[in-house]
């Protein structure tokens, strides 16, 4: 609570671990912290990304990489690897953990609980339903999957948020309804994946698995083109976010519109997993901890989806960049990665709220 | 008790005791008509009537070696596993007061199912005499780990909390699964149908394996029954009414511990089933789980029967494994019983 009355109050001078900086007539409160934790994620990034562009089946040297990337120096071979193979991948892992990651801390402040993330209520698993629907019932390729995905999350958060609500929605009850749709769908999944014949069941194994394997310029930019839309949306979105936490009466009192910031959250969050599993396909566990790594990093109770967009798409770069060498030359999929991490973090984090004892 | 008390019990015992044992001959004869259903379905029908004539005189035909050899080894797997889910679903809910703890939702399957893997791709042994023990282990670990992170320093865990715990602990464990599986040939031949949860060519070998078990851990759970009742009043009272609370609670752990590994051992991960049957046989027969265990464990094979009909059928001349069954009609059961106004405590 003492956050939350302190955090709207802009005016106070000089406090320690604060920096004001003026744009015109705004004001924007910098936290120290916050600014250190973003700048060596950033540095994270960078290094990652330059490790995903030199190492691979055809290892190459900083400079040799950097040459190529710009199209200078004679090596085609170095120039295919580098432009049309490791950089739109490295993008593409950036973008999806950053979606992913904004995704979740949405669904995770308006439950108000860590574990209510969109793979563990359920999204991904119905964008993931409406992907298998394209590839094994209409046989569609790469587009018409992207396009499956996308409707398979819309759909399957309107029948969650349907039958969650029961006069206005509870968190709890969300994430529960949600659960049990998952189980439904995981099911449904399962049932089209035995259906199918062998070479569409491939298909969608494959994609099931969640890979960044193949990933092109074209999708690249698609992803891109949507989060140039969705993010500023979400950041847009963050203040009415911040007051909805504190309960719906008081954000109502704080001036906050509660039924319409509730639904545009929801849409703004659902279109990010969506897009993001269009483009990779299912990669779980990201959505779940990259707000929390993040919010432990700054130490601040707000909603954080810089940071957060920031620490998942590290996330996401490192785990490719593990599942792409771990067993090289066989890929594994980043799917299977994040899941064994984010699988030993949440653990982490249960054991510690454990001997906390708080919340 | 007290000379109302007795009269009071004399009054209501024959009303309730004739409609609870109306609900029992339900369930028996439900059990019947599952059992009987089971035997006869599938890639090559065979009418109820030559089922019967073959189970007691077996003609040596194809459609008795059928019956004899496939069907009916399978039929009473379901049950034995269906019995044991139901009543670990059912002590877990009395033990935790919390009406959507199921072994399935709660990561107690999904434990023991990796520590049956891991034994598997590590020694590449893979009699299931062998990894049964492991299932034990991996559930007894699983059960104590969900519960102490579910509680996270409160007194009891709510019911969300203690669903989450667990479903996020079966997500990551289930990608653990996924990865021993894909670096291990061997383990992925032999779990690539288990690990959905499956009764597919399920032999008397292994109804033996894990039928004592199962038995046994239903006598313990039923001889439980009175204490747990009087734990439902509170810890203080059950105290007061001379129940030993550390050691009922320790010997329910281990009750559901095997009943819930032997299951998995069995046939796979199956979710669900432990949660819906229990809440039935609450409505039914009330809180007594006297009625209730018995009850459940009467029930709960019905709905896995049934489960594993419609998966025989579904994709003729194939099949589904029967765990993706009973989770899409567990699903909706569960949004249904959290859906109502409050989710009451038990």
């Amino acid at each position: 609570m003492s956050d939350a009355v302190r955090a709207p109050v802009v005016g106070q001078d000089r406090r320690p671990g604060y920096r004001r900086l003026r744009l015109g007539s705004a004001t924007v409160l910098l936290e120290r912290r916050t600014v250190v934790v973003v700048l060596s994620v950033l540095v994270a990034l960078l290094v990652l990304g330059v490790l995903g562009l030199l190492i691979g089946d055809y290892p190459l040297n900083l400079g040799q990489a950097l040459r190529a990337l710009f199209g200078v120096g004679g090596d085609p071979l170095a120039q295919y690897f580098v432009r049309s193979q490791r950089a739109p991948r490295v993008l593409a892992a950036i973008l999806v953990g950053a979606a992913l990651a904004v995704s979740g801390a949405i669904f995770q402040s308006m439950s108000d609980n860590p574990l209510g993330s969109p793979d563990i209520i359920g999204f991904t698993t119905g964008s993931a339903s409406g992907a298998l629907l394209a590839i094994i019932v209409i046989g569609g390729g790469p587009a018409e999957t992207a396009i499956g995905a996308l409707v398979g999350g819309g759909v399957t958060a309107a029948i969650v948020y349907l039958l969650a609500w029961r006069h206005g929605l509870s968190g709890g009850r969300l994430v529960l309804v949600g659960i049990g749709i998952a189980a439904v769908l995981q099911g449904l999944n399962n049932l089209l994946l035995v259906r199918a014949s062998l070479t569409s069941a491939q298909t969608a194994a494959q994609w099931l698995a969640g890979s960044f394997n193949a990933t092109g310029w074209p999708r690249v930019l698609l992803v891109g083109a949507a989060l140039l839309v969705l993010l500023p949306a979400a950041g847009l979105l963050a203040r009415p976010l911040g007051a909805l936490v504190l309960g719906d009466d008081l954000a109502a009192a704080l001036g906050v519109r509660v039924e319409r910031s509730r639904t545009l959250l929801v849409v703004v969050g659902v279109a990010l997993v969506a897009v993001a599993t269009a483009t990779a396909g299912p990669i779980g566990f990201v959505a779940l901890a990259a707000p929390q790594i993040a919010r432990r990093l700054t130490r601040t109770s707000g909603v954080g989806f810089g940071a957060a967009a920031l620490v998942g798409g590290a996330l996401v770069l490192a785990s490719d960049l593990v599942a792409q060498r771990l067993f090289a030359p066989t890929q594994l999929a980043v799917g299977v990665v994040t899941g064994v991490l984010g699988g030993g973090y949440l653990i982490w984090l249960l054991g510690s709220q454990w001997r906390k004892g708080a919340r | 008790m007290s000379t109302t008390g007795t009269q009071l019990r004399a009054a209501t015992a024959k009303p309730v005791a004739a409609r609870s044992g109306l609900l029992f001959l339900a369930a028996a004869v439900l059990l019947a008509l599952g059992m009987m259903a089971s035997l006869g379905v599938g890639s090559n029908p065979i009418p109820p009537g030559r089922v019967w004539q073959l189970l007691w005189a077996p003609d040596g035909s194809f459609d008795a070696v059928v019956v004899l050899e496939q069907r009916l080894p399978r039929t009473l797997v379901l049950v034995v596993v269906g019995a044991a889910l139901g009543v670990a679903g059912a002590l877990m809910q009395s033990l935790t007061r919390n009406p959507l703890a199921d072994p399935g939702i709660l990561g107690i399957n999904a434990g023991a199912s990796l520590a049956v893997v891991l034994a598997v791709a590590l020694t590449g042994i893979s009699g299931i005499g062998f990894y049964l023990w492991f299932a034990f282990a991996g559930a007894a670990i699983a059960a104590i780990g969900v519960y102490l992170l579910g509680m996270a320093g409160q007194a009891s865990p709510s019911p969300v909390r203690l669903a989450l715990a667990g479903v996020a602990i079966s997500m990551a464990v289930a990608s653990l699964v996924q990865m021993v599986i894909l670096a291990n040939a061997n383990a992925f031949n032999e779990f690539r149908f288990w690990a959905a949860g499956s009764v597919e060519g399920r032999g008397y070998s292994v109804l033996f394996a894990t039928g004592g078990f199962v038995v046994v851990g239903l006598v313990l759970a039923c001889c439980l029954a009175p204490a747990l009742n009087a734990l439902a009043l509170g810890e203080d009272a059950g105290r007061a009414l001379g129940v030993r609370v550390g050691l009922i609670r320790g010997l329910a752990v281990v009750a559901v511990t095997v009943l819930a590994g032997a299951a998995t051992a069995a046939a796979g991960p199956i979710m669900f089933v432990g949660l819906g049957v229990p809440y039935l046989a609450r409505a039914a027969f009330g809180p007594d789980q006297r009625l209730v265990l018995p009850g459940t464990a009467l029930a709960a094979p019905v709905l896995l029967l049934a489960a594993d009909v419609v998966a025989r059928l579904v994709v003729l001349p194939g099949e589904v494994p029967v765990g993706v069954v009973a989770a899409i009609l567990g699903g909706p059961a569960f949004v249904m019983i959290v859906r109502r106004p409050r989710i009451e405590a038990l």
